[in-house]
């Protein structure tokens, strides 16, 4: 029997497979497929202090083995979230995490502080990453200075696990993952999307009513595990890894390069079911090498 | 309603001319109540620049024989790999996703289809039929070869058509035929798919003479769901997703 419990960093996981905020809504498009309470977690959509609109379409252009999106952080707010989703999803068995975003510090800490007295959402991922936004957003996360003025001024007033997610848009992203480690993060999530763009030929526009948006899916994955395991090498606190995850065997990659737990993002508008299909295939790999607990994977890559 | 994922079995591929076919897809076992304005997402698989679904109206159901109807047109590399498909091929499938058309409160309707967006009026017409209401068409295409399915709706309903090129039928816009000028007075609704500009233009007309009308959005999607967010369309309460609050939406409540 494989134990597929994962500790991260004091939040208890069933197993390693969480969703990736913006790809999974609230969990509840998902339930007719499948039991969601068998994922390790479900970070839901971005939320913000303020309702957004988003962008306008078109927000989403194929490309080869991934796709562009510009989304925008559509979303009705943290006060619509708390008084009207919430009570609907409060009672999944599963870690419901909020992925939290803001154009300000004051933003990020009046959301989380909503959010930090929800008693079943066991943590947030602070999104300082996204690519999609005008203002806020990645802007925080490509700078050292900035990355930790979020980090702490969210961390004064957020008891529970604080996850940030990591842009893969800047230099060095080993730097920016020590300093929101210091500046007090229980874990850090990384990649968010890269950002990218894509022209039609014919008409000789852009794709994206944004022009520019973020990379996701397959093509994104190489860089994605590049980055985990470059983060890995200098963090003491877990590291969830995603970017291009489409099966069971991604995820044992990722694992392998030092991630705790994994989050799947495109892959659920592909295959609706792929993420239990992972938890199964996790732990059929685990059984077929020889591995008790998931956890000894993380961070076993053999490098002779 | 609530959604599945089943692979189908292509029953037949029909080619209809250089550019259209339909799939006659078997379901493995008893196939889901489906509404027509309805679709799926299909998974095609072995195309080295395809990664997402492709959604694709329901154009048919025999729910004796377990069968669904798709129109595809061929426009991109998915959509050609659809063509492509055998008889006994696998075709994955979530579905079915989407709102529906809505009955009419009278009985006397009218149906305005361009090019591929005729695909769920067959459906809707056989609806239609079947609630005791008398389907009548309206079909346009550029020239008589985009004029497809013909006998499908013949079996339903009168059928009138326009071509841009005269090629068949009346000659201009699906909006010029005189049909639509002299069913005006009699009609309490009309329902349209096709190309954003036909149906801007029928939505308008419909508007200024106090005649409902539902039209059928094919906005580019990823998931089909609701958890993407990509697909959204300008409404008077803002930003709506076409796969979860449409693709049928009512005229007025667009933005357009």
């Amino acid at each position: 029997m494989v134990d597929l419990n994962i500790d991260l960093n004091g939040l208890q996981l069933k197993n390693p497979v969480m969703t990736a905020s913006g790809t999974f809504g609230y969990g509840e498009e998902f339930m007719d497929f499948f039991d969601i309470a068998r994922l390790g977690g479900v970070l839901v959509k971005g939320t913000t202090l303020n309702h957004r609109e988003g962008n306008p379409y078109p927000r989403m252009a194929e490309t080869p083995q991934g796709m562009l999106n510009a989304v925008g952080l559509q979303n009705k707010g943290v006060r619509y979230f708390a008084d009207k989703i919430y009570p609907r999803i409060k009672d999944i068995k599963t870690n419901m995490l909020v992925n939290v975003s803001g154009s300000t510090i004051e933003d990020y800490v009046e959301t989380a502080e909503i959010v930090n007295e929800l008693d079943n959402i066991p943590g947030i991922e602070l999104n300082i990453s996204c690519p999609n936004v005008k203002e806020g957003g990645m802007a925080f996360g490509t700078s050292c200075p900035s990355a930790v003025a979020v980090v702490e001024a969210v961390r004064k007033v957020y008891q529970k696990h604080m996850m940030v997610k990591l842009s893969p848009n800047v230099t060095n992203i080993s730097e920016i993952a020590k300093a929101v480690e210091d500046a007090g993060a229980d874990s850090v999530s990384l990649i968010n999307t890269l950002l990218g763009m894509a022209i039609n030929a014919k008409t000789r526009r852009p794709l994206l009513s944004t022009i520019t948006g973020g990379l996701s899916g397959p093509a994104v994955k190489p860089v994605a595990l590049r980055m985990v395991w470059q983060v890995a090498q200098v963090v003491k606190i877990p590291i969830v890894g995603m970017g291009g995850i489409m099966n069971a065997t991604d995820a044992v990659e990722f694992m392998l390069a030092g991630a705790s737990a994994i989050q799947v993002g495109t892959a659920n508008f592909v295959d609706p079911m792929v993420t239990v299909k992972i938890v199964d295939g996790l732990k059929q790999y685990c059984e077929d090498n020889g591995f008790d607990k998931v956890s000894d994977l993380v961070g076993a890559m053999i490098v002779d | 309603m609530k959604k599945y994922i089943d692979d189908f079995t292509v029953l037949s591929n029909e080619r209809l001319n250089h550019e259209y076919v339909v799939l006659n897809l078997k379901h493995p076992s008893q196939l889901p109540d489906m509404l027509p304005g309805q679709f799926v997402e299909v998974k095609v698989e072995n195309g080295p620049n395809t990664f997402l679904r492709r959604p694709i109206s329901i154009h048919d159901i025999d729910k004796d024989q377990n069968t669904m109807k798709l129109l595809v047109q061929e426009i991109g590399e998915g959509t050609r790999l659809m063509g492509e498909l055998k008889e006994g091929d696998k075709l994955n499938l979530v579905y079915p996703l989407g709102n529906s058309f809505s009955l009419p409160e009278k009985k006397r309707v009218l149906l305005v289809g361009g090019g591929c967006g005729i695909a769920p009026l067959l459906f809707m017409g056989r609806y239609l039929k079947a609630n005791g209401v008398k389907p009548q068409f309206l079909l346009g295409a550029r020239t008589k070869e985009g004029i497809i399915a013909l006998e499908e709706f013949k079996k339903l309903g009168e059928v009138h058509i326009t071509t841009e090129d005269g090629s068949l039928g009346t000659k201009g816009f699906v909006i010029h035929h005189p049909v639509v000028k002299t069913q005006t007075p009699e009609i309490d609704m009309i329902y349209t798919c096709g190309p954003e500009v036909m149906m801007k233009v029928v939505a308008k007309y419909a508007g200024n003479h106090g005649i409902k009308c539902e039209v059928s959005l094919e906005n580019s999607m990823a998931c089909g769901f609701g958890a993407c967010l990509v697909c959204v369309t300008d409404t008077i309460d803002g930003n709506k997703c076409t796969c979860t609050d449409g693709p049928v939406f009512d005229s007025t409540y667009l933005k357009w």
